[in-house]
């Protein structure tokens, strides 16, 4: 997993391997802002599982400095008493500089559970603003988890969240200001249509243990009606196109960027740009057909 | 494209310490130096500790104890750490250590112990002496 997120070549032909011991897994998403207690409800969530006797595997994901490159991982702390269940494997990954919620690696990851033999693999994902919905193309079902008391942010997040919640969470609901927003949410959902209304929405309190069994259950139908309905279809072939394309764009990108540094060099091409001596549409075109050339 | 390794470490405070300040300013400290630090804070026991070490493929694991018992802990993570496999990951510590007991900690494996006035940027300095090599070799 460690060569697969440092991008060492060999680990993408041991990857290749394990693919077609893959697609077993029920991966579930778990997205929300900082400070919601996702990593307390992933907490519960395991010991659900780990109760009706399910391997789990967990990616829990934090972001990286911009700055200097580098991460606190802690979400391991809101899982202690799994740290030394035999069943239970947690990986913590840091962003490194990707966007949307996800590290580069995230599915490669969850593709090596899956083939370990995980059979749920629980995806817990960096605070999400309005563009980090990524978790949505990795995940079979995705659980978002805000807080009461949001007031004016409910507004800011909706757009973002709304449209890839499956199961939207009231976390803390013991604090003033929950039920209110589970019927601002209510109305947010109304106001967009048929499928929105299938979405549910739950209220819990994480860190009492209290409404798991209700998301739980929550997810169970959901995953049901996706594996009798062609929405269960749609979204692997989603899946499976979104990831091909990630891929595409990034080796595209790799493979361009040797190239310019094969020649001029990077540096020179950036000033020559900047300097209005090219602009980037050609220079992006001439390092595409250079590449399309020597194929 | 960077193909530098990054340099994962985890941070945990064993046994029955309290206080996990120290800790959390190491964690700062490193990951700002641009180390990615699982950071699994108070009470762990050894095999909590080696589990994570395990699962998290860390390079390095650094221990803080302020409570007075390195002398059991130290030793204590690392047979939990050799009962998992790897006895070879390198374990350094933080925290109140007297002189002689670091000369014996050092002595049964330990690979650095660092008492309280060492600077951060000397703890950094050691990592890209003596684990660095280790990652990228």
């Amino acid at each position: 997993m460690r060569d697969l997120d440092d991008q060492l070549p060999g680990a993408v032909d041991e990857l290749k391997e394990l693919y077609p011991h893959t697609g077993r897994a029920f991966v579930l998403g778990i997205t929300g802002n900082p400070g919601s207690g996702k990593s307390t409800l992933v907490d519960c969530l395991i010991r659900s599982y780990r109760d009706a006797g399910r391997r789990v595997g967990v990616v829990a994901i934090d972001p990286s400095s911009p700055f200097t490159g580098g991460a606190i991982l802690g979400d391991r702390i809101r899982m202690q008493r799994h740290a030394t269940d035999d069943g239970v494997f947690i990986r913590s990954l840091a962003t490194r500089g990707h966007l949307g919620g996800l590290s580069r690696s995230t599915q490669d990851i969850i593709a090596v559970m899956d083939a370990m033999g995980h059979d749920v693999i629980i995806v817990e994902t960096v605070g999400v603003g309005q563009d980090e919905v990524d978790v949505v193309s990795t995940a079979h079902t995705s659980v978002v988890v805000v807080v009461p008391g949001l007031g004016d942010e409910i507004q800011a997040i909706k757009a973002g969240i709304l449209e890839i919640a499956d199961i939207l969470v009231v976390n803390k609901a013991d604090r003033e200001g929950a039920d209110r927003t589970v019927a601002d949410l209510s109305m947010m959902l109304d106001l967009r249509g048929a499928a929105a209304k299938r979405v549910r929405i739950l209220k819990a309190v994480a860190v009492k243990e209290q409404g798991i069994g209700e998301l739980v259950e929550a997810v169970s139908e959901h995953r049901a009606e996706l594996d009798h309905e062609t929405e269960g279809r749609r979204r692997a072939l989603e899946r499976a196109e979104t990831r091909l394309k990630d891929l595409l764009r990034s080796l595209a990108l790799d493979r361009a960027l040797a190239r310019v540094e094969a020649g001029e060099g990077l540096a020179a091409l950036v000033q020559r740009i900047a300097e209005r001596k090219i602009d980037p549409y050609s220079a992006a075109e001439k390092i595409l057909a250079e590449l399309m050339g020597e194929a | 494209m960077s193909t530098q390794r990054k340099i994962r470490i985890l941070v945990a405070k064993p046994g029955l310490d309290g206080h996990d300040r120290g800790a959390k300013v190491v964690a700062r400290a490193l990951a700002d130096a641009g180390y990615e630090v699982i950071y699994t804070g108070l009470h762990q026991t050894p095999d909590m500790i080696a589990s994570a070490a395990v699962q998290e493929a860390v390079d390095l694991v650094g221990l803080s104890i302020m409570s007075g018992a390195h002398m059991t802990l130290f030793p204590a993570v690392q047979k939990a750490l050799e009962k998992r496999g790897v006895s070879d990951l390198p374990v350094f510590g933080g925290g109140i250590v007297p002189e002689e007991d670091k000369a014996a900690l050092l002595a049964g494996g330990v690979n650095a112990i660092f008492t309280p006035g060492t600077t951060t940027t000397e703890i950094i300095d050691w990592i890209e002496a003596n684990v660095r090599p280790r990652v990228e070799g």
